[in-house]
């Protein structure tokens, strides 16, 4: 335990000294803000609450910018140790490898936790004072804060299994962004397209429900978008998560699947390792 | 029988130890028993298998075929993870992480192997880093990152020590204070290997060096023991009266002679001639002046090894 603290704790502060921090709560804080902000002129003839509105606009954004970020945090992780060579020094010191691994992780988790929950958390509390709000809003906002935490860690598990897999850095932080664009827009764009060219013959009700719940932003979208009454009539989708049987227990899980899988697939492709 | 009581009492075991990597062989057949209190020094050109052998031995890779045991242990093996904690190792040019200073990078690593902030201190001070320490190790030259290289390796008390090329590229000054800090070490009981491409400036601190060459142990033994092997001839130079040169050198019998002018020469002959020649010579009389013995030199040992002549 002790030993996971050590390798988290130099994560963290390495994201400390380079701003690394500082630079995420204030993009998530300044989005939230400005979102909520601006989110207050169209509520009036759907009377949807001001905090669901910005749930909903926050998330729609979220799901974009954090599996960036978090991508940007763990693409280097490893394969930038092992090329600069501190990874050989550091394995000669009483670790095991799956204690650097989730050491790292840790300290990677935390570095978001800390900036989602300065951030979007800052946000809602400056909001709260402006505009005051729902027991129900801050519920979703709540949810959406987790939600993001989790998706973030995601997407630092995939992030560590590339930068197991690849051998250069400059790889590693090519093949991030492919990454980012096949989980945040290819993946939801192909299955639109697939369901249009479809019309309904191959792609039931229930195989398109299993085919977005097995993606983690899909899982993350319905999770934030449909799983609150306010929020889902606000944002046009009331009710898609129910009608197709997804609690949010279910989503969750299917997204901490996401990170567990990964990063077990890192450990494995890491023990294995010659260095 | 005599392998397992060997093992036993053994710091460091290799058994018929190969590594390959695809085609490539980097070690053939590599057998090495280190005891106790050792200093073992790794001889051969670049590539011979020097700092394969080191990472095999702290577990960072493991043997294609062949056994390897680090105080009683696979070192490759999680359970040999607390081990570790004996173990102190200095890559081949180190590298740290640049964005932090030299004491935070110390005590990080002190972290690890449980040793406190006060020690970090006095091994700063130790390896002429206490002022250095607050600034960032992207900053450091060469030397105090070598400094900083070892003062890792020095935290814990470590009872067996890794020493990849550990002065490559200091100045002879820093050269010396280095191995000052490593003797040190040994005196307190360490076991250390370290591996050279030069046999000089380790010469005085080895029990024994294992020579390598294309991944394949070519000799071993102590200085001594690799004279006797080589059996290299011991050269003399003999200044006799001038003018007698030439007719003193004609009653030397089977002795090589070379380079006869006015008032001296040059003898070479085999270890065992080497006392008979003596005392031949000196039953020559006043003729003889003066006789310098130049046994073979540490560079010609090395040459001898590495030349493909030997073994």
């Amino acid at each position: 335990m002790k030993m996971l603290w050590v390798l988290a704790q130099k994560e963290l502060r390495d994201g400390l000294r380079n701003r690394w921090i500082a630079a995420a709560i204030i993009l998530l804080g300044t989005l939230a803000l400005a979102l909520s902000l601006l989110g207050s002129a169209p509520t009036g003839s759907v009377r949807a609450s001001e905090l669901d509105i910005t749930v909903i606009s926050l998330a729609s954004l979220s799901v974009y910018l954090i599996p960036l970020i978090a991508l940007m945090l763990s693409f280097d992780a490893l394969v930038g140790e092992f090329e600069r060579g501190t990874m050989m020094l550091l394995l000669t010191y009483p670790v095991t490898r799956w204690q650097v691994i989730i050491g790292k992780f840790i300290g990677h988790v935390l570095i978001l936790f800390v900036a989602i929950f300065a951030g979007y958390g800052g946000a809602i509390l400056i909001m709260t004072m402006l505009t005051g709000g729902s027991i129900e809003g801050w519920q979703a906002y709540g949810i959406m804060m987790i939600s993001s935490l989790i998706l973030g860690a995601v997407f630092i598990a995939l992030g560590y299994l590339l930068s197991v897999l690849v051998k250069e850095r400059a790889t590693a932080a090519g093949t991030a962004i492919g990454l980012w664009l096949v989980f945040v827009v290819l993946y939801d764009l192909l299955l639109f397209a697939a369901l249009l060219l479809d019309e309904g013959q191959l792609i039931d009700q229930q195989l398109f429900s299993i085919l977005m719940l097995i993606s983690p932003t899909d899982s993350y979208r319905i999770l934030n978008l449909s799983l609150f009454e306010g929020v889902s009539q606000a944002a046009g989708i009331a009710g898609i998560a129910s009608e197709a049987g997804m609690s949010g227990a279910l989503l969750i899980s299917v997204m901490l699947l996401w990170v567990v899988v990964p990063l077990m697939t890192t450990l494995f492709v890491f023990q294995r390792r010659e260095l | 029988m005599v392998e397992e009581t060997d093992s036993a009492s053994n710091v460091i075991t290799m058994r018929e130890v190969s590594k390959r990597y695809g085609d490539e062989t980097v070690l053939k057949d590599v057998n090495l028993n280190v005891q106790s209190g050792e200093c073992i020094v790794l001889v051969g050109h670049n590539g011979a298998g020097k700092t394969s052998l080191l990472k095999l031995m702290l577990g960072l890779t493991r043997p294609t075929s062949g056994r390897v045991e680090i105080l009683g242990k696979n070192p490759a093996f999680s359970a040999a993870v607390a081990q570790r904690l004996a173990l102190g190792y200095l890559p081949e040019s180190v590298v740290f992480y640049e964005a932090m200073t030299g004491r935070e990078v110390l005590i990080f690593y002190a972290q690890l192997k449980g040793a406190d902030k006060i020690e970090c201190e006095k091994i700063l001070d130790l390896v002429g880093l206490g002022e250095a320490a607050k600034r960032r190790v992207g900053t450091y030259s060469k030397g105090m990152r070598q400094r900083l290289g070892l003062a890792q390796a020095m935290l814990g008390n470590p009872q067996l020590l890794f020493l990849d090329e550990p002065t490559s590229g200091l100045d002879p000054v820093l050269r010396q204070h280095f191995y000052e800090l490593i003797d040190g070490l040994q005196k307190e009981g360490a076991t250390s290997v370290i591996s050279s491409h030069a046999l000089n400036e380790v010469e005085a601190r080895a029990t024994r060096f294992v020579i390598m060459k294309s991944g394949a142990i070519v000799a071993c033994g102590s200085l001594d023991e690799l004279y006797q092997q080589a059996s290299l001839p011991v050269r003399m130079k003999v200044s006799v009266t001038p003018g007698e040169a030439s007719q003193v050198a004609e009653r030397m019998g089977s002795a090589n002679v070379s380079n006869i002018n006015n008032q001296s020469f040059n003898l070479s002959c085999f270890n065992d001639e080497k006392m008979q020649l003596i005392r031949h010579i000196s039953s020559l009389g006043d003729v003889v002046n003066d006789m310098q013995i130049m046994p073979p030199r540490l560079d010609e040992l090395y040459n001898h090894f590495m030349n493909g002549d030997a073994v």
